[in-house]
């Protein structure tokens, strides 16, 4: 039985039971605080379902969640973040039909593809949670120095992380922006796709249930033209990652305003999900501390 | 509610002994709970935008009382929240001075040299804080010593157990003794709402710090929880309405601990001119006693003058 959208069913005698979909911010399921709600429509344009439309004060929130997890999460070992990452896959498998047919519908591909696509997902959750426990010996260094010290450096999270989520993948794109910042021990606050937010909304319900502490990832669903600039000049954000933005003179606003507080930023390039992502989005959100130990002594 | 039927024309009266002040307490009307608290949440819901939220935030600055009361004050961070008090936002100069420093007896002095000339006053906790189980002697020298000191504000705590135990002439006769050490300073009297457990009693141990003298009535010594809220600071706001209409003096309130954020802080103010009016708009009759309160006071008023949400790493850490 394949799972479908809340769609209202016409010759069911049962009430149908429709979902409201929420923001995710701090672990819980808020709606928006401005009360705004709009409509999401399929790739065929039919009615899908109200979301919730963030406004600048559901960012400035998720900010404030954002920071707050952030002592904890990046305090944990590396080797725990990745049993992290790696259980949102294993509870975004038991949600497969779930989360496929809502890409379908969101992205209108065929349930087959919105499958591989869902796949692509989960593996790349698996994917970044390997590089957990892997990426300070890949990273960091031990250096040469011309005295009786070791001197070595290591990679630590940037802090908050604001991501400015892909358009058009509404759940691969998602996942390949919102995994890399985290694994390292960022926090996030992602802005979804405008016209396709529902999958990030159950992506939210998977991480609530998946022992990731609340907080790490907050989810705004809505307009990043709109909240974008709010998070953009935010002087508690750290890095901004500008992969939804489709205009270039949106892009260089944001990217002047980000230099308030020398945001580290990624500009928004084409990029093919569907690619094996390498490491240049794990390494954006990282600052390398170096550190010099005497020896010998 | 008015109080005028309960015999107030005889307000010298009620205090003349212990039994007239038992019945002139346990005569006051009873405060509706529900009623109290529905109206403290109307009154939250209220939008403070722009200009108006300027003010608010200006004005709530102005109204704290930056205090620490812990085991591991040191010289030195009184002097660094002392500073603070002075200069609350080191990046902008416009941001108004606290009202003032609250600290134990035994650094009131030096407090009070490091605010020399700066108009912001000394308070001083004493009266065997936070407890107030101590004898009326110590009580009294510990006053002492803090007033040489040159504490200009006295915040005391009242003896609970006496008055959860009826004994109300004892707590009123500690009250005066203190009101009488405490010589010109402020005298600011701590209820420990926390304690008190019903609004009924929040009610008479109000009537009864001002009928002994208190020039402030004080919800908590933030070391009980719950501290202040915002339905226990309306009832002690309707009590110096009422005593206000009695008898025509002007009684402060300050409500302390808990309360964190400016958004909080508006809601008391929305609260004050609501119910005492607007004359209690003022650090003379109404303060916040709170530490990290001025931090996110300090940050919307950042956020309102650049446009930017501000983060805590622009403020300091106390």
């Amino acid at each position: 039985m394949v799972w479908r959208p809340t769609l209202p069913t016409k010759d069911s005698a049962r009430l149908d039971v429709r979902k409201t979909y929420k923001l995710y911010v701090g672990g819980a399921f808020p709606r928006s605080e401005s009360g705004r709600s709009y409509v999401v429509n399929n790739a065929r344009g039919k009615f899908l379902a109200n979301a919730s439309q963030a406004s600048r004060k559901d960012a400035r929130d998720a900010v404030v969640a954002a920071r707050k997890a952030f002592g904890g999460w990046s305090g944990k070992t590396a080797y725990n973040r990745g049993q992290v990452l790696y259980r949102i896959a294993e509870v975004m498998e038991g949600r497969h039909e779930q989360f496929s047919a809502e890409v379908a519908a969101a992205e209108g591909l065929s349930i087959s593809k919105a499958r591989a696509v869902v796949d692509a997902a989960i593996d790349r959750w698996v994917w970044y949670a390997g590089w957990a426990d892997k990426l300070a010996q890949v990273v960091g260094s031990s250096n040469p120095v011309a005295g009786p010290y070791f001197d070595f450096s290591l990679p630590e999270a940037t802090g908050v992380v604001a991501v400015l989520a892909p358009q058009d993948s509404s759940l691969l794109g998602l996942t390949s922006v919102i995994a890399p910042a985290i694994v390292s021990g960022n926090t996030v606050v992602a802005v979804t796709s405008f016209e396709r937010p529902l999958p990030a909304v159950t992506l939210g319900e998977v991480m609530a249930t998946s022992d990731l502490p609340g907080g790490v990832v907050n989810i705004l669903t809505g307009s990043a033209s709109e909240i974008g600039p709010w998070l953009a000049g935010h002087l508690d954000v750290n890095a901004i990652d500008l992969a939804g933005v489709t205009d270039p003179e949106e892009a260089t606003a944001l990217e002047v305003a980000a230099a308030e507080n020398l945001k580290r930023v990624r500009r928004p390039v084409d990029e093919d999900w569907t690619e094996s992502p390498g490491l240049s989005r794990l390494t954006q959100y990282l600052e390398l501390k170096t550190v010099w130990h005497p020896i010998g002594v | 509610m008015t109080t005028t039927d309960t015999g107030v024309d005889s307000l010298a009266d009620v205090t003349s002994s212990e039994d007239r002040l038992r019945r002139f307490l346990l005569g006051l009307p009873g405060v509706d709970q529900v009623g109290a608290e529905a109206r403290a949440a109307t009154l939250s819901t209220r939008s403070i935008k722009t200009t108006a939220k300027a003010y608010a935030l200006d004005l709530a600055i102005q109204m704290i009382d930056l205090t620490t009361l812990e085991g591991q004050d040191t010289p030195g961070k009184v002097r660094a929240l002392c500073s603070k008090a002075k200069r609350p936002d080191p990046a902008d100069p416009t941001a108004p001075q606290v009202a003032a420093v609250c600290v134990y007896p035994d650094l009131v002095a030096t407090a009070k040299y490091e605010l020399r000339g700066s108009g912001i006053n000394v308070a001083s906790v004493a009266t065997a804080f936070p407890s107030g189980r101590s004898s009326l002697a110590i009580k009294v020298q510990d006053t002492q010593d803090a007033v040489a000191a040159g504490a200009d504000e006295v915040d005391m705590v009242i003896d609970r157990g006496a008055f959860l135990s009826g004994r109300y002439g004892l707590v009123f006769d500690e009250i005066a003794a203190i009101r009488e050490a405490a010589g010109d300073a402020h005298l600011k009297v701590i209820l420990e709402t926390g304690e008190l457990v019903t609004y009924d009693n929040v009610r008479r141990a109000s009537w009864l710090a001002m009928l002994a003298g208190a020039d402030f009535i004080k919800t908590s010594t933030g070391k009980v929880s719950p501290a202040a809220t915002l339905p226990v600071t309306l009832v002690m706001l309707e009590a110096v309405r009422d005593y206000h209409e009695a008898t025509g003096l002007h009684i402060g309130v300050k409500p302390a601990g808990g309360i964190r954020t400016a958004k909080d802080a508006i809601k008391y103010l929305v609260t004050v001119n609501e119910t005492a009016g607007p004359d209690w708009l003022d650090p003379e009759l109404f303060r916040f006693g709170a530490s990290s309160l001025l931090n996110d006071l300090l940050m919307q008023r950042t956020k309102l003058a650049t446009g930017n949400y501000p983060g805590p790493d622009y403020f300091t850490l106390d």
